[in-house]
């Protein structure tokens, strides 16, 4: 994942404030991963997308906390019964959909899998680019399998999967607003696949600027950085699955 | 993201739309920024104005008002749900459309890059993005004022059951509750996507030689306020989409059972207002040092500038910000004392709350120490920052007593709480939001502001906030409620005169304001043209053009050589060295 500039060490006695040094420092004060002429070079254009995606998640995982404390929360607090002015407790589990969760699970895990397989497939292409341009060089076809479009394709199997364990949870009697419990089953499923959805554009963008044959080494980090981003959607699926299903 | 960063080699756009509008140059959009908490706090003033005239003329007849809002202010008369409505909006405007935006969003957006020898930020779409989206919020809050039963009852906190209930609550309470949610949901958007920005910008883009030790204290207290930012909107986005469930979707987040609201039994069960609280607070408080933090930074910048000194002690200030960071988000149930918690969570939130005092009085002492001695140059700016310290430390005196649960279960309820809250974090960022306009101005726009106005305005707001602010930890002491619109035959009428005092004083320190804000654009156009480093300052931005040209540095690349402080030894008949002068002498301790 992304990597931080490396501390910067000055090669001269300290003599300036602050720990700072008189004389320029031998490296590049923050991420000056650039050429010296000021235009980035792949590299550092990847470091830049993967260190964007690392505090992206940030807000994303803040965002689940909240709602797993509200969770556990809700889940601990007694309700006073009007009948008989006693607190009772009134969490009434939900019954899930769990063999066809599992599916979905698998579903994503594939998924997962293949955006893995379209990273690295992506990564080699970028790396024997300019050797493909040398003329007389063939490397065989450029086109691999189609590991992006099957990502999507299986992401969007896990979205209808989801709709249909909705549809089936309506079918025993839990709507939004039926319980807490089935309140924050629906919140929970639904953010994960609002945030699911954003990758598979981004993920479709990918797919469409791969066939409009845009240079490799653009079309890379795009790749990058959405495999990454679809690994944590992958974990964060799991983390609410266990949530909904051992804290009944 | 990935298609940002290929983007981040832009040119200089020529149509006017790409240029001002949905420009991703970090400058435009900072100004963007800027003038957005301009008009908000005009607007937000002129409310405030109103609420002070209904407290203390609860029958006057205020023109147009009756226009605006026929239900609310009948013949322009404030009701006194009216009146809460406007303290709503007030509050709301202030706290995210004027403090959260302008000290970060705005300064930060202009100066953050160039301070670093960057470009532009990491991801410029992103950067447009991100204001776009806090420009629909604040669409979405003061559409609130036109909407017919007018904006929500329920204050800028939105406290549930009040404001989960829907209608039924009061006027305000249906479609103007909602917009309201709406509108902090899409601010949490925007201001996740700048924090994104500024860290990744922080982080990743210093040109050569910029070690984080040589930043400027600004770009430091940036990027700590937008890791706050990070950490604290994504909890009241999460807030906020239940709040919207349970005013929509018939869920029971925050709604308890057998609520009864006017007479007519809720269908809800079991949810409870005290979840809003804890998660509003877990944002809220950290909030407030994302509005103030930015002005450290300033604040710490601008007395080092002019007392012709380094800052003293940078790395302590360095460390402070980062531990008052860290501390903001252990002290949230300090807001709820009274919520009912137990006397022991109290305790444990009582304790965080007055250490937290422990870095911000030795960042206040360090300033003083900063200006100790110094050849000080008392321009506008910098007796705004001076100002701040003033103010600060006076508010923060009184967090001290409401940092007690035992003090604090008295005057929670009381004007000491605002007076108090108003001096620290209120008038302190506004201060701070001066100092950088004085300060940046002629980088800015390429002119200088005029300093007589500047000093006219600076003292009368400066003994203006005093006077409005300073009464109120007294009838607070005193007992006197706040939230109430009026004390007509209340047992809190001798203090009434206080009150007019008050309104007095606040009417005549927001009508100064108009001398800054005419002194903003008159010089914008007619002031005289500013030299590159009007101020003979160290850092980045005073070695471009003002104003700088669209790449910040004309194709060139910065080196640093120095820190962002080193003033005082004379050479060459200069007092100060350049961060890029590689021939510079550092200063000696």
């Amino acid at each position: 994942m992304a990597t931080l500039s490396p501390p910067v060490t000055a090669h001269v006695p300290q003599t300036g404030k602050h720990g700072g040094s008189s004389l320029p420092p031998v490296y590049g004060g923050g991420g000056d991963g650039g050429r010296g002429d000021g235009s980035l070079d792949d590299g550092s254009r990847l470091r830049r997308a993967r260190l964007g995606l690392a505090v992206a998640i940030v807000p994303i995982v803040m965002l689940f906390v909240a709602f797993t404390s509200a969770y556990i929360v809700r889940q601990g607090l007694p309700t006073l019964d009007e009948k008989n002015h006693t607190y009772v407790r009134d969490w009434t589990p939900v019954t899930l959909p769990v063999a066809l969760l599992l599916v979905n699970t698998g579903l994503l895990l594939l998924s997962s899998i293949a955006a893995e397989l379209a990273r690295r497939q992506i990564t080699r292409q970028a790396a024997l680019a300019p050797v493909r341009s040398i003329p007389g060089v063939s490397l065989g076809p450029g086109k691999g399998f189609p590991w992006l479009g099957i990502t999507v394709v299986l992401g969007a199997g896990f979205l209808t999967g989801q709709w249909i364990a909705w549809r089936l949870l309506a079918e025993r009697g839990f709507y939004l607003a039926t319980s807490a419990s089935s309140s924050f089953v629906y919140l929970l499923t639904a953010t994960h696949a609002v945030h699911l959805m954003g990758g598979l554009f981004v993920l479709l963008y990918a797919a469409t600027v791969s066939l409009l044959r845009k240079p490799v080494e653009a079309r890379r980090i795009v790749v990058d950085v959405t495999a990454w981003y679809w690994h944590f959607m992958f974990l964060l699926w799991v983390y609410i699955f266990a949530l909904v299903w051992f804290v009944r | 993201m990935a298609m940002e960063a290929q983007q981040h080699q832009h040119t200089a756009p020529t149509g006017f739309i790409r240029k001002y509008i949905f420009s991703l140059d970090h400058k435009v959009i900072g100004k963007q920024y800027y003038f957005l908490a301009i008009a908000s706090v005009f607007l937000g003033m002129v409310l405030s104005w109103l609420v002070r005239i209904h407290l203390v003329w609860p029958n006057v007849h205020v023109w147009g008002l009756g226009a605006l809002s026929p239900a609310g202010a009948p013949g322009g008369v404030i009701s006194p749900e009216y009146y809460l409505s406007l303290l709503t909006i007030h509050g709301t405007l202030m706290v995210f459309f004027v403090l959260t935006t302008a000290p970060q969003a705005g300064f930060g957006n202009y100066a953050l890059p160039i301070q670093i020898g960057a470009e532009d930020m990491a991801f410029p779409t992103l950067n447009m993005l991100s204001f776009w989206v806090t420009f629909l919020a604040l669409c979405a809050l003061v559409s609130t004022l036109f909407v017919e039963d007018g904006p929500p009852i329920s204050g800028w906190t939105a406290y549930p059951p009040l404001s989960a209930v829907g209608s039924l609550a009061g006027p305000g309470q249906g479609m103007g509750q909602n917009l309201w949610a709406v509108s902090i949901a899409l601010f949490c958007i925007g201001s996740l996507l700048g924090a994104l920005n500024f860290i990744t910008t922080t982080v990743d883009l210093r040109c050569k030689g910029m070690t984080l030790m040589r930043m400027p204290l600004t770009c430091w207290a940036w990027l700590i306020t937008a890791i706050l930012s990070l950490l604290s909107f994504a909890v009241l986005f999460a807030a906020c989409v239940l709040l919207i469930l349970d005013r929509n979707a018939g869920t029971s987040f925050f709604l308890p059972s057998g609520l009864l609201v006017n007479g007519q039994l809720q269908n809800h069960s079991g949810g409870s207002p005290l979840l809003w609280q804890h998660l509003f607070w877990f944002f809220g408080h950290p909030e407030v040092y994302i509005a103030i933090v930015p002005g450290f930074g300033v604040i710490s910048h601008v007395l080092s500038v002019f007392s012709r000194k380094p800052v003293l002690g940078y790395k302590v200030i360095v460390t402070c910000l980062l531990a008052i960071g860290f501390l903001s988000f252990t002290v949230w149930g300090h807001h709820m004392f009274l919520s009912g918690m137990s006397p022991y969570s109290g305790f444990l939130f009582s304790i965080p709350t007055l250490i937290i005092t422990i870095p911000a009085t030795i960042v206040s002492l360090l300033w003083l120490g900063t200006v100790y001695g110094g050849k000080l140059r008392f321009t506008t700016c910098m007796m705004f920052a001076l100002g701040f310290v003033s103010v600060f430390v006076t508010g923060g005196l009184g967090g001290m007593f409401l940092a007690q649960p035992s003090l604090d279960i008295f005057l929670h309820g009381t004007y000491f709480v605002v007076g108090h809250f108003h001096m620290v974090m209120g008038v302190a960022a506004i201060f701070g939001m001066f100092a950088g306009t004085y300060f940046w101005f002629p980088k800015m726009f390429g002119r200088m502001m005029n300093e007589r106005l500047g000093k006219i305005h600076f003292w009368i707001t400066f003994i203006g906030v005093y006077c409005i602010f300073m009464p109120m930890h007294f009838i607070g002491l005193e007992g006197m409620p706040r939230r109430y619109s009026s004390f007509v035959n209340d047992l809190m009428q001798p203090l009434m005169p206080v009150h007019k005092f008050m309104t007095i004083a606040a009417l005549i320190t927001g009508a100064a304001q108009f001398i800054f804000l005419f002194n903003l654009f008159w010089s914008m156009y007619k002031g005289p043209k500013a030299p590159e480093n009007p101020w003979e300052s160290t850092t980045l931005e005073w070695t471009v053009p003002s104003p700088p040209p669209f790449d910040n540095f004309g194709g060139k690349h910065p080196v640093v050589y120095h820190d962002a402080y080193e003033y005082g030894d004379v050479h060459n008949g200069k007092d100060y060295v350049m961060q890029t002068d590689p021939a510079g002498q550092p200063a000696k301790s």
